[in-house]
């Protein structure tokens, strides 16, 4: 036991000595320990909450609920429709390949469905909300229910989704909703930042142009979430708000009955107040139905659209550039008499033709109208008087007055997204753009619409408008706006602005406003003498309501309806000599080659507050095919006209 | 006087059951329970598997621990050797017919119960070490003979341990190891020359390691480098500590664990969820409790006779010591992440095994404290 006594001793000092060193280095690494302990929770407990909440939480951002299109009676035009939608959440699925099986044999899908959904799959994360079918029919949806028990994961679901519910009466204007693509994303930061996978936005029309007022906000379901993703439980609910309804100027019934009478024929109808300046109808043809391109278009209906020649895809009412024909004629006359380069008075023989530097011109009547006076003139469209006031009055100050009158210039100022501006020809733009001079046969035919000319028919519609409201300047516009001016008031404007006009003449004058910048009155007057106007519109009346008139075939003898136009035939191909000793008749010529038909025209007579322009492409000519659609048109615009101011005071009411 | 010493050295049943220390089964019990409540929470708040069969576990080896400290110091010390030598032997058994899981070769089946002998090994070294240097004269520790034949004790282990491969556990059977025969006598010169010819082998070692292990020792230096791969249970360790502030989050309301951002919560994070949940008050009052604990076991070996009793108990209090400051440092973000579980807190019926026998041993020094070995 104390065998070698003295060096178990020391054997004990050592550990002991040891031992007590081991535990002061354990007290400090404790301590040690202790010191970390406090460092992590306590000063810097905030940055750590803070990380921990940022690992726990996540938010699920919900579709928000698309605001409304309203016509100017308050009709739903765009709407929002409860569809019954199939959504799955891939991850709450434990046999996700079965269920897949198993919905294909229900719902019927195709292959090619299929495997578009197979592939969105993939592409999202597993907590993701898959959407199976986003239109279900409602047997489809009750056999989905039916088979519910076995279906573990489906959830049917009521969703809301676009509609339109008058399908292709207002495609062109309100143009539709589609999917957000990547470019949606990177162009409108809007979109961006109310983006969900699916949501629909616009894609051309007004649908695009209104975006950011129709798009709502986001409904925000906060959640926990474990460190897979997966929804643990729900924390809060901020409810979404619906985007702005938006109230257009058109009118249902009209816009309707406008697509009725353009049929399947290609062409364009504009209906315009002529001193407030609203669109009241606004439609292109052929339409095509955008609750089509809602969840897809497919490729068929596309390919059908797409391969139409008579281009249902193009808003011609902006985008379809056309010869004005004879419809520019009362702006000639108008130029002519405000330049006082012709009397009313002035006769010219017409011949059938006419001959100038060795090239023939000729009118359309072959055996010529004899001797003809301005009004005669422009009641019966004779195209030698127009060469021969056009050749006095030279293409420069033609191009002044068209241009006033609303010509070569966009008419909705970029409502429509790329509205076309058209083209009138001068001297210095022939230079400029083509680099050669200006020839004297070019301004004669631009007297009858034809030649470099090129007008859209929303443009014919507010040079008509303006010429009829006794030529004022308007603001054409396609909502209902907050401010503004009442019938009266517009009409004051107007007279005020005729009473200063001869003062705004005044060169002197002018160099001081555009010194000071000051900006040009409303409703400007766009003449010098207020005869010429009236002389012009008296002539359009007897185009429309005399024997002999071009128009007078389509005439309303009612004075409640009575309206005056200007028909119009613009050429598409240059007629050859052949061709005009032939005397071929429009459905004998090949298609693309036949005539434009035009016509513009404004009433009711005694009290002017609509214009409305008509174009039918290769209609043939203007008073056969357009004027008649006219007399229909203004019999339901005068129709509605109570109404329709009804509404006026009732939506000026709500906008003050 | 010297009658009653030598009538002294045998104990009756009651004397035994007297002289228990009290302080450390308190401690024991504390953690025991503290433990079960923590599994409880890994749980998500039900009694389900971890729970139920931690606390079985708990429950058994505690009653264990009891009867065997009746057992004396001097059948531990008989059986020294041979100890060392079984678990040896079940370590080497372990390299051909062991269970794989997750990549690596660690547990034996015995059908009732996965054991993994590297866990008995941490508790083994240290009772062949007490008995080898119980027997030796301190004059003789620095001889040569006496150098190799320890070393070679350690190192056959530790290279069972690493080729399983288990690198935190053979770090902690190698420091327990080298504990006990700094402790013993062994020059302070030997430790620093193989402390310098470790530091100069450094590379070599290193590309020696699996990808996964070197992984786990760049990004201690870097977590942030790459947050969702090996840097990850690092940082969200880190923020669920940091995040449980002074009073912590609240029992059962441990969000990132809850959540389950904490990997491995049940076994080496679980003082991560602890201190989530019962924030910097709770996390030292558990690292108080261990204190006391290592505080009580040491001073049981200063106050039992024989050399062995002290020695094992110095080297198991130094030992838990070193576990418990590894398991800490380490999900604290302060030493890199290698497996090593937290005394009793931690899931794993062989660690709660070994850290039961070496208690039931201390607590046989404490109750056989007056008696000797020869």
């Amino acid at each position: 036991m104390f065998s070698g006594g003295d060096t178990f001793v020391r054997k004990l000092s050592t550990l002991n000595r040891r031992v007590f060193i081991l535990s002061l280095a354990k007290g400090i690494i404790f301590t040690g320990i202790v010191a970390r302990l406090f460092s992590l929770q306590i000063n810097e407990n905030k940055k750590y909450l803070t990380l921990s909440d940022k690992n726990r939480l996540r938010e699920w951002r919900l579709p928000p609920i698309r605001g409304q299109f309203l016509d100017y009676f308050g009709n739903v035009i765009a709407g929002n429709l409860k569809v019954y939608q199939l959504h799955v959440v891939p991850e709450d699925v434990d046999n996700f390949k079965a269920l897949m099986n198993r919905l294909r044999e229900i719902l019927k899908l195709s292959d090619k469905q299929f495997a578009k959904i197979m592939k969105k799959k993939n592409s999202q994360k597993p907590w993701e909300t898959l959407v199976i079918s986003e239109n279900l029919t409602w047997d489809e949806f009750s056999k989905i229910n039916f088979y519910l028990h076995d279906l573990i994961g489906a959830k049917p679901v009521l969703s809301v989704a676009r509609n339109y519910p008058y399908n292709e009466t207002f495609t062109h204007v309100l143009g539709y909703v589609g999917e957000a693509s990547e470019n949606d994303l990177i162009r409108n930061e809007t979109i961006k930042q109310n983006h969900v996978a699916g949501l629909r936005v616009g894609k051309i029309g007004l649908e695009k142009t209104f975006e950011n007022y129709l798009i709502g906000t986001n409904g925000v379901q906060r959640y926990e979430v474990n460190a897979y993703g997966k929804r643990i439980n729900q924390l809060d609910f901020e409810e979404g708000t619906k985007g702005q309804d938006i109230k257009l100027t058109l009118d249902l019934e009209v816009q309707k009955l406008a697509g009725e009478l353009l049929g399947d024929k290609a062409g364009s109808i504009s209906v315009m107040d002529i001193y407030t300046g609203d669109i009241i109808a606004m439609q292109s043809s052929p339409s095509f139905n955008p609750n089509l391109f809602l969840y897809g278009i497919s490729q068929q209906d596309w390919n059908l659209i797409k391969s139409n020649p008579l281009k249902p895809l193009v808003n011609k009412t902006v985008y379809g550039l056309y010869s004005p024909g004879s419809t520019i004629k009362p702006i000639v006359a108008l130029s002519a008499l405000e330049n006082d380069i012709i009397s009313p008075k002035n006769t010219v023989l017409c011949t059938g033709k006419m001959e100038m530097y060795g090239q023939t011109y000729h009118c359309w009547k072959k055996k010529g109208h004899g001797y003809m006076d301005l009004r005669n003139a422009i009641k019966q469209s004779c195209d030698t008087y127009f060469y021969e006031t056009a050749r006095k009055l030279g293409v420069d100050r033609l191009s002044l007055t068209a241009k006033k009158f609303g010509l070569g210039n966009t008419v909705l100022k970029g409502t429509i997204g790329n509205e076309k501006k058209g083209l009138i020809p001068s001297t210095t733009w022939k230079k400029q753009q083509l680099g050669q001079g200006w020839v004297l046969g070019e301004t004669i035919i631009t007297g009858i619409g034809q030649g470099y000319i090129q007008t859209t028919p929303l443009q014919l519609c507010l040079m008509t408008a303006q010429l009829a409201n006794g030529g004022f300047k308007i603001y054409p516009r396609i909502t209902v706006e907050k401010n503004q001016d009442s019938l009266e008031k517009i009409k004051f404007k107007m007279k005020q602005s005729a009473l200063t006009a001869k003062e705004e003449i005044n060169p002197i004058r002018k160099e001081v406003k555009e010194f000071f910048n000051i900006k040009d009155k409303e409703y400007q007057t766009l003449f010098r003498n207020p005869e010429n106007i009236k002389f012009v519109l008296e002539a359009m009346w007897g185009s429309t309501n005399e024997v002999m008139g071009t128009s007078f075939g389509s005439r309303l003898k009612d004075k409640k309806y009575q309206f005056a136009g200007k028909t119009g035939t613009a050429q598409v191909k240059k007629i050859t000599e052949r061709h005009r000793e032939l005397e071929l008749k429009a459905k004998d010529v090949p298609y693309e080659e036949r005539d434009h038909a035009l016509y513009v025209a404004f009433g009711p007579y005694e009290n002017p507050r609509y214009a409305l322009s008509i174009l039918i492409e290769h209609g043939g000519s203007g008073s056969t095919t357009a004027a008649p659609m006219a007399k229909k048109l203004f019999k339901l615009i005068i129709d509605r006209h109570e109404e329709r101011e009804k509404a006026r005071s009732k939506n000026f009411s709500l906008a003050t | 006087m010297y009658q009653q010493v030598s009538y002294s050295d045998q104990y009756t049943f009651f004397q035994k059951l007297r002289s228990f220390d009290l302080v450390l089964l308190f401690c024991i019990i504390i953690l025991g329970i503290i433990s079960s409540f923590s599994m409880y929470s890994t749980d998500g708040g039900e009694l389900l598997y971890h729970s139920k069969s931690h606390i079985l576990r708990f429950l058994i080896f505690f009653i264990m621990m009891f009867f065997f400290s009746f057992l004396s110091i001097r059948f531990w010390h008989a059986i020294g050797y041979l100890f060392y030598i079984v678990v040896l032997g079940l370590l080497i058994w372990t390299s051909f017919y062991g269970v794989t899981s997750s990549g690596s070769k660690r547990w034996l089946n015995l059908y009732f119960i996965n054991l993994q002998p590297s866990e008995l090994m941490k508790i083994a070294i240290i009772i062949c070490y007490a008995k080898l240097y119980h027997r030796l004269q301190i004059n003789n520790v620095n001889q040569i003979k006496n150098l190799v034949i320890p070393i070679t004790i350690l190192v056959l282990p530790i290279l069972l341990v690493v080729s399983q491969p288990d690198l935190g556990t053979s770090i902690l059977i190698a420091l327990s190891g080298i504990i006990v025969m700094w402790l013993a006598g062994i020059n302070i010169k030997y430790f620093i020359y193989t402390f310098l010819t470790f530091l100069i082998s450094t590379p070599f070692i290193i590309s020696f390691l699996k990808p996964y292990q070197k992984l786990r020792i760049l990004t201690f230096f870097d977590p942030d480098k790459d947050p969702l791969g090996a840097g990850y249970q690092i940082i969200q360790s880190k923020i669920a500590v940091g995040s449980g502030g002074f009073t912590g989050k609240g029992f059962l309301k441990g969000t990132q664990s809850y959540l389950e951002f904490l990997p491995e919560k049940h076994t080496d994070f679980i003082f991560t969820l602890f201190s989530e949940e019962h924030g910097f008050i709770g996390s030292t009052f558990l690292l108080l409790i261990y204190a006391i604990m290592i505080f009580r076991i040491i001073k049981i070996g200063s106050d039992t006779r024989s050399f062995f009793g002290k020695l094992f108990c110095f080297g198991f209090g130094s030992a838990i010591f070193v576990y418990v400051t590894i398991n800490m440092s380490m999900v604290l973000g302060l030493l890199p992440i290698v497996g090593s579980p937290l005394p009793i807190m931690s899931y794993g019926g062989s660690s709660m095994l070994a850290t039961m026998i070496g208690l039931s041993i201390v607590m046989s020094a404490k109750i056989h404290s007056r008696q000797t070995v020869s």
